[in-house]
């Protein structure tokens, strides 16, 4: 029963157990689901980036044939969000929008053609508000407020906090550095946009198939919402395809298919076209970076002011979380002594931010690891090997009251050093040919739930039926990342079947016992313990029925592929069902629960040390190969090798799979991908504008699975999900410095950036401003002007 | 709207459907045929969830008509990969190499790349990145495809 050598299932490369279904057209995603029946929804959305709505009238589109009914902002004004301390949103706008495509009215209709037809029979006008677009104008223009109960200007939230003795740490430094970063908005652009189907059954129950990463905190907003009792709603997450953060918010087409299916007695559907997803968002925040560290003259770290500005758009969404989280896993991955961090989140008239893949981490983890760059380059230290010197040492607790367990950073800085001959090639590169290293962190699993409360995160139940099939039942959502086939791989080896023996139930709120959702890493770790608990409590019915039968200790039995037998004489065995047979006869219905609740002090216990702790750290590191023509400043990404420590890989082609697959999302936010706007307007709402990589973009990605066997995770696993995107930035940033010598403080790093640079003998590019002392709004005020003159030039 | 009468040859099957004219191949496909295996990414032939292969050739639905296509030529989706009960080659590779995440490109991808092996059946990886520059996926980073398609593509020469 150890969790050694003797795996069956895990560490294997087995096919996922849902890839059938994927592979032939049979999975069912949202936009798949066709009933009897079914009307069809379309949403009209704001066309103002800032306005009070007078006038609604419905009455024309209502008129029109087909149309069967339409719901307003004021059949649902309850305020709901994500998080229930700052719920700002109402499903659909209530007297007033705040950007541009913010959903306004619903429409369903019998077919699509009819409700698109609707939404230009809706009489709506607006009185246009001055738009809140930048940072600087959300924290200066009092006169102007997005929400009326923001106390300073537009400012969402505003936290400082601070640990050891910073004035000490600086007054100590031999060397300080402090510099300006700025990390542009981005989108996560899956390829399946938001979709859902709401059946509104005879009894007054709903039923809602949709395409969301947490079933159950979008069960509890529908209920506020709704005002039914949640027993009346069932949730049922459909595979997502491609999530990365942003479906884990609740959505207006969602409520709106509810209460439409509520009111019609029928099912209704809604499926975002590709310009709403652009809208619908919660996507990276644009964050503008003040980092000020100072460090002995070998390197080691002294003190970290860290200052962050998040553009959070016109809803709170996770916001709260995300700032905090912009300052909190800075401190987890490199000795920090003393570190101070004051974050400021500021709504403005855009689509709302929220999580993205590394939520709130990689724009400080871009800006740190850039400087540290310079600071290797500052004190003539190989900037691996510098790294290395400073790393926070495993089963540590860090200066922010951070638990840390294993700790796998300075090996995957060695192996992908190694893989790439980092050291033999940095800096000695010929002209426009660079490498680029950087390291980073990430979380398995936030430490709270969103809501407070005491009860586990992650629940799971387990049934053996009496053909030796097994059913596994958690609240997790299938949002590609393999959570189905990692809870059939973690049934299957703990009770000694096969994965193709063990059907998966997910993500369905009626169904399944509660799993908080497909956000923060948490899955594998929580999810998989959950699991691991409720098979283990079968494991050992199975176990004591098998050592009577067989006559031999019971610590000697094995379950093993389908086969129960003796350890010292594997031929004394016997088959699973027939052990099961045993088992239930002997114990009744063979049906167990297990659950997953972090344990107590990971963190700390200040106001705001809640983000941030986790049972355990994933580590991750990334090289990365250039090639910068300086004639047309062209930079190709020609490889990134990214070695990252996920405790245990539990099937390693799909760990690879998340490694490549966040190397390649990084890719894309270092050298192109922003989600910008004119005016209130976004200026590339499409696929075709808004440019992801295609395979003739992608670099050669390498991915290097680092093992530390994590004690606390399912057979020793950690998250793979969304750390290995983090240090693709940097790496790139800090490889084309190697390249031309010139620094890129900003993302993205386009051609167009590169030229300019290249012709004005720029060494760097990126915001400047705040030395320190100086009024923080000040030096915003410069930035804001280069910004805009950079945003006109680039217009022009 | 009216609805209309076509015919459309769709893996190895005939079938008459009613459909708006103004409808697009994949409409028809996915609400009138339900052959949902066929995905919508942007409807605006940008991310080529929507390939389907006509006559061999990958073509978007989501930018062809089916009363411009015709009743001759043969379509096929997702669904008429396999060969009755046997999966594709290309179809066991994805799976073993991991080359499907979240799935939704995976049809279209799919398609991408048989109709590449029909024509050249040893391609190089660049020749495998050429025909899937036109299916976006946002999930692999596309290494596990190509290695999928080189796996598939020498399961089909050893047999």
């Amino acid at each position: 029963m150890t969790d050694g050598p003797q795996l069956s299932i895990l560490g294997r490369r087995l096919p996922k157990t849902n890839a059938w279904a994927h592979l032939t057209g049979q999975a069912k995603y949202a936009d798949d689901i066709i009933l009897p029946r079914m009307l069809y929804g379309r949403l009209l959305r704001s066309t103002e980036a800032h306005a009070r709505i007078t006038k609604l009238d419905v009455s024309r589109a209502l008129a029109h044939p087909g149309v069967v009914a339409i719901v307003t902002g004021r059949d649902m004004p309850e305020k709901m969000g994500i998080m229930p301390s700052t719920q700002d949103e109402t499903a659909l706008a209530v007297d007033k929008v705040r950007y541009v495509g913010e959903a306004v009215a619903a429409v369903a209709a019998l077919d699509e053609d009819t409700a698109f037809e609707a939404l230009g029979l809706i009489d709506v006008e607006y009185e246009p508000l001055d738009p809140i677009l930048s940072i600087e104008e959300a924290l200066e223009r009092d006169d102007v407020k997005i929400h009326e109960d923001s106390r300073r200007a537009n400012v969402f939230k505003e936290v400082h906090l601070s640990f050891g003795d910073l004035e000490a740490g600086f007054a100590k430094a031999e060397h300080t550095r402090d510099d300006w970063f700025f990390f542009e908005g981005n989108t996560h652009a899956p390829i399946e946009s938001h979709s859902c189907v709401a059946n509104g059954e005879a009894n007054g129950n709903v039923t809602l198939w949709t395409c969301t990463q947490v079933p159950h905190y979008l069960h509890r907003e529908l209920e506020k919402v709704l005002g039914i009792p949640r027993s009346r709603i069932r949730v049922v997450a459909t595979p997502n395809g491609g999530a990365f953060g942003g479906k884990s918010d609740p959505f207006a087409h969602e409520f709106a298919a509810c209460l439409l299916a509520l009111r019609t007695k029928r099912p209704v559907k809604f499926t975002l076209d590709r310009e709403e997803v652009f809208y619908a968002h919660r996507g990276r925040h644009p964050v503008k970076m003040h980092l000020r560290t100072g460090v002995m003259k070998d390197g080691e770290i002294t003190a970290v002011h860290f200052q962050s500005w998040l553009d959070g758009g016109a809803y709170a969404s996770y916001g709260i979380a995300t700032t905090y989280y912009t300052g909190a896993l800075l401190t987890v991955t490199y000795r920090v002594p003393a570190y101070k961090f004051d974050g400021v989140r500021v709504y403005t008239n855009k689509p709302p931010c929220g999580p993205k893949r590394g939520h709130g981490t990689t724009q400080p983890r871009f800006a740190f690891e850039a400087q540290l760059d310079k600071i290797a380059n500052d004190l003539g230290l190989d900037p691996l090997a510098y790294r290395k010197r400073i790393l926070q040492p495993a089963h540590s607790r860090t200066i922010n009251d951070l638990r840390i367990t294993t700790m796998g950073l300075g090996e995957c800085l060695d192996r992908a050093g190694e893989r790439t001959g980092f050291s033999a090639k940095h800096g000695k590169l010929p002209d426009g040919k660079g490498i680029g290293i950087a390291g980073s962190a990430y979380i398995s699993g936030a430490g709270l739930p969103i809501y407070w409360n005491e009860m586990p995160h992650s629940g799971a139940t387990v049934k053996i039926d009496r053909g030796g099939g097994v059913t596994v039942y958690c609240g997790t959502a299938e949002i590609g990342q393999g959570s189905d086939n990692m809870l059939a791989s973690v049934t299957a080896e703990t009770l000694g079947v096969l994965p193709d023996d063990v059907h998966v139930v997910s993500g369905d709120t009626s169904l399944a016992p509660v799993d908080l959702g497909s956000y923060s890493s948490r899955v594998t770790f929580m999810a998989g313990n959950a699991v691991k608990d409720a098979a283990m409590k079968l494991r050992d019915q199975l176990a004591t029925v098998a050592a009577e039968k067989l006559n031999v200790p019971r610590d000697r039995i094995v379950c093993a592929l389908r086969q129960v037998y003796d350890k010292d004489d594997p031929t004394t065995a016997l088959s699973f069902t027939d052990v099961a047979v045993l088992a239930e006869a002997r114990y009744g219905t063979l049906s167990a629960a297990g659950w997953y609740k972090p344990p107590p002090g990971i963190g700390g216990t200040f106001k705001g040390a809640g983000v941030g702790p986790t049972p355990a750290y994933s580590y991750q590191a990334a090289v990365a190969e250039v090639t910068v023509d300086r004639a047309t400043g062209r930079l190709t990404v020609d490889r990134i090798v990214t070695a990252h420590d996920c405790g245990r890989a539990l099937n390693p082609a799909n760990v690879e799979g998340q490694i490549e697959g966040a190397a390649y999302m990084g890719y894309g936010e270092a050298i192109g991908e922003e989600q910008v706007f004119r005016g209130g307007l976004h200026k590339k709402p499409s696929l075709l504008d808004y440019k992801i990589p295609t395979s003739l973009d992608t670099p050669v990605l390498e991915a290097i699975i680092v093992e530390t066997i994590d004690a606390e995770g399912p057979y020793g696993a950690k998250e793979a999900g969304e750390g290995p995107l983090n240090p693709v930035i940097p790496a790139i940033a800090n490889a084309v410095f190697d390249a031309i010598g010139v620094r890129f403080d900003e993302t993205p790093i386009t051609p167009e950036k590169i030229l300019d640079a290249l012709a004005k003998k720029k060494v760097r590019v990126g915001p400047t401003g705040l030395e320190t002392g100086r009024d923080p709004k000040a030096a915003l005020r410069r930035l804001s002007a280069s910004t805009d003159a950079r945003e006109r030039k680039r217009d022009a | 709207m009216t609805k209309e009468l076509l015919v459309l040859r769709v893996n190895g099957e005939r079938h008459t459907v009613a459909a708006e004219p103004h409808h697009t191949l994949l409409e028809v496909l996915r609400e009138e045929l339900q052959l949902t295996g066929t995905k919508h990414g942007c409807e605006l032939g940008e991310c080529g969830a929507c390939t389907v292969l006509a006559d061999g050739v990958p073509i978007l639905s989501c930018l062809t008509l089916p009363v411009v296509l015709g009743s001759d030529v043969e379509i096929t989706t997702v669904e008429g990969l396999a060969d009755g009960g046997t999966l594709h080659p290309l179809q066991t590779a994805f799976a073993e190499e991991g080359a499907a995440q979240c799935g939704y490109c995976t049809p279209g991808m799919l398609l991408a790349a048989k109709a590449l092996l029909d024509t050249n059946p040893r391609p190089t990886r660049d020749e495998i990145a050429q025909a899937i520059s036109g299916n976006l996926c946002r999930c692999t980073g596309y290494t596990a495809i190509y290695e999928a398609i080189e796996r598939a593509a020498k399961t089909a020469q050893a047999t």
